[in-house]
């Protein structure tokens, strides 16, 4: 009895629920003119893009904009399936992908440059550590180098910390500083860069990359390219180009996208936008 | 009986069996696509020249320690597909789960059905059975910030993501499946049971231990292989509290990735008819045909056990 009563509600809840999605799709045709113009990508630039669409929002009165994350890799095949109207990454596409992308939406895809963010390796505030060589970041995260001691560090193992492969700081990371090697499968991946600051932030042996703008209770290492002189993450050094580790951040759409994508993409390079890049925590592209 | 009920009870009869229809038909049918998902392994050239049943369990790389030599790194410009790393991740965290969970679910059913006053069980029982309803992503976010902390600062772990870590917040999610279980299945024993051993002068607790428990040990056993099941398919406590690394590694205290937290973490950014997409769903597959077989074994168990108390006690 117990068994044909939970049956009967499964099926009468999923009737309800097949019942609100008809109900939905109706309502979102009518107000043709109000479509939300979706977003979905890179989990580095989640907060930049809600950030825009808000402001976006109150200036345009009528407009709806909805930011999602997922990772790069999600986003940019989420472009190439048409489920949404732009991505973000914080990875050029590759171009296989704009290959399929075109093919798939019947028109070029435009790339369009947004913000310039850091990428720092952070530590355990407690570490003895100021700065490392890529080649030293390189041997850590391939697993060459277990103990801190290895690298002038106090005798403790080394605790990794990554993001999963879906992740456009994944991509950039194993790219630039692991000169396409592979990461040691010792790397936890954690989902978002906050969900490695926090890790960081608890374990003292530690180390773990990610947005400079998210370090928050953990200290930013200093980065030397090949022979040259440290360089510590900060604004200046990101926008003038010193700190080795940056990186452009994009949006992707198809050249045919309606006029609310192409709109709010030339929004986002205005002065006032630009400004808000800079307030969570980006760096605006025209300083370049 | 008039004719408007008669209507009635032959309409409510139709939509009842097709309600339970369509539940069979769907699972056959999730199966059907998740099983037609992993075929390219076995028939595309392509897919199989990256990922076959010989990469997914053969030896793969040469090194030193095990951790080196089967590797899944199927985003690398080198595919890398073993899923020993994973299988054993999945292994550990259930082991340590169920480790967890049996004893205390076990314990815990026999004070509540043969030690605890009537107005304490009602108490008791409800509250574990609360725990089932707390969703796992919960459990996983308390072992992610609190339980990880806690375990390392009193064991001193190097990682404060492992085996142990995860099995024991599996564990909370374990203990009233094996709880609700086994006390069905000890309120089940018949009375006459219980009064044959304090007849011959057995306590309390030699009556429960000696004589209840054993006959009610198909539905212990039941409840165990059930917990088995949900602990395999498990994902987010997993996917939060486990650290996620692929690593070949029988140490608990080393860091977990399951087969169903692999799914959940990569299915997002995987392209659509690739190597990588198949052994996913193999993966899939894979837990599908594990927790079917062990859900069979425990509902058999179950029915097994009921004709014998029905039988004994007539």
């Amino acid at each position: 009895m117990k068994l044909v009563a939970r049956i009967v509600s499964t099926f009468i809840l999923s009737l309800a629920v097949i019942a609100c999605g008809g109900r939905e799709q109706t309502s979102r045709s009518n107000t043709g003119s109000n479509k939300p113009l979706t977003i979905k990508g890179s989990d580095t630039m989640v907060i930049l893009g809600q950030r825009l669409a808000e402001e976006y929002m109150k200036k345009n009165p009528g407009a709806v904009v909805q930011v999602n994350g997922g990772g790069s890799g999600t986003g940019i095949a989420a472009l190439i399936n048409g489920t949404v109207d732009l991505a973000q990454s914080s990875r050029a596409m590759k171009d296989d992908e704009k290959q399929k992308a075109a093919k798939a939406r019947g028109s070029e895809i435009v790339e369009q440059a947004v913000a310039l963010d850091g990428l720092a390796v952070f530590v355990h505030n407690t570490n003895p550590l100021q700065s490392l060589s890529i080649a030293q970041v390189r041997d850590i995260f391939q697993g060459k180098v277990k103990n801190w001691n290895q690298i002038g560090g106090p005798d403790a193992p080394v605790v990794l910390y990554g993001r999963e492969s879906s992740s456009g700081t994944y991509d950039y990371f194993r790219e630039h500083v692991l000169a396409k090697g592979d990461f040691a499968p010792a790397v936890q991946t954690l989902q978002g860069t906050a969900a490695i600051i926090n890790a960081v932030g608890r374990d003292k042996n530690g180390i773990g990359y990610g947005g400079i703008a998210y370090a928050k209770d953990v200290r930013p290492l200093g980065i030397s390219d090949e022979g040259k002189a440290a360089v510590a993450p900060s604004e200046a050094t990101v926008a003038d180009g010193t700190y080795p580790l940056s990186r452009k951040l994009f949006f992707y759409h198809s050249q045919n996208a309606p006029e609310r994508v192409t709109k709010f993409v030339q929004w986002t390079l205005t002065p006032e936008a630009q400004a808000l890049v800079t307030r969570v925590g980006y760096f605006p592209l025209n300083q370049q | 009986m008039n004719r408007g009920r008669r209507i009635v009870n032959a309409l409510m009869t139709g939509v009842f069996s097709v309600a339970g229809w369509v539940a069979i038909v769907f699972i056959f049918l999730i199966f059907l696509f998740t099983f037609k998902e992993t075929v390219p392994i076995f028939t595309d050239p392509e897919v199989k020249e990256e990922a076959n049943l010989h990469k997914f369990f053969a030896e793969q790389e040469k090194g030193e320690t095990v951790s080196d030599r089967y590797i899944w790194q199927p985003t690398s410009d080198r595919p890398k597909v073993s899923l020993w790393p994973i299988i054993l991740g999945t292994l550990k965290a259930t082991f340590v789960g169920l480790l967890f969970a049996c004893p205390v679910g076990v314990a815990a059913a026999v004070f509540s059905s043969e030690f605890a006053p009537a107005k304490l069980r009602e108490v008791i029982k409800p509250v574990i059975e609360l725990l089932a309803g707390i969703p796992s992503v919960v459990m996983g976010f308390f072992a992610l910030i609190v339980l990880a902390t806690w375990l390392q600062d009193a064991f001193g772990f190097t990682y404060r993501l492992n085996a142990i870590n995860a099995g024991l917040a599996l564990g909370f999610a374990l203990v009233p499946i094996v709880y609700t279980i086994s006390e069905d299945g000890l309120s089940a024993v018949p009375r006459s049971y219980r009064e044959a051993a304090y007849a011959l002068g057995a306590s309390r607790l030699q009556t429960a231990l000696s004589v209840v428990l054993p006959a009610a040990a198909p539905a212990v056993f039941a409840s165990f292989v059930l917990a088995f099941g949900r602990a395999i398919g498990e994902t987010m406590i997993l996917l939060m509290a486990g650290g996620n690394a692929a690593l070949t590694s029988f140490s608990l205290l080393d860091p977990l990735r399951t087969l169903s937290a692999t799914i959940a973490a990569e299915m997002g950014e995987v392209v659509v008819g690739s190597a990588h997409y198949s052994a996913l769903f193999f993966m899939g597959t894979l837990l599908f045909v594990i927790t079917f077989i062990s859900n069979t074994i425990g509902t058999w168990v179950i029915h097994g056990m009921q004709r014998r108390m029905g039988g004994s006690a007539s």
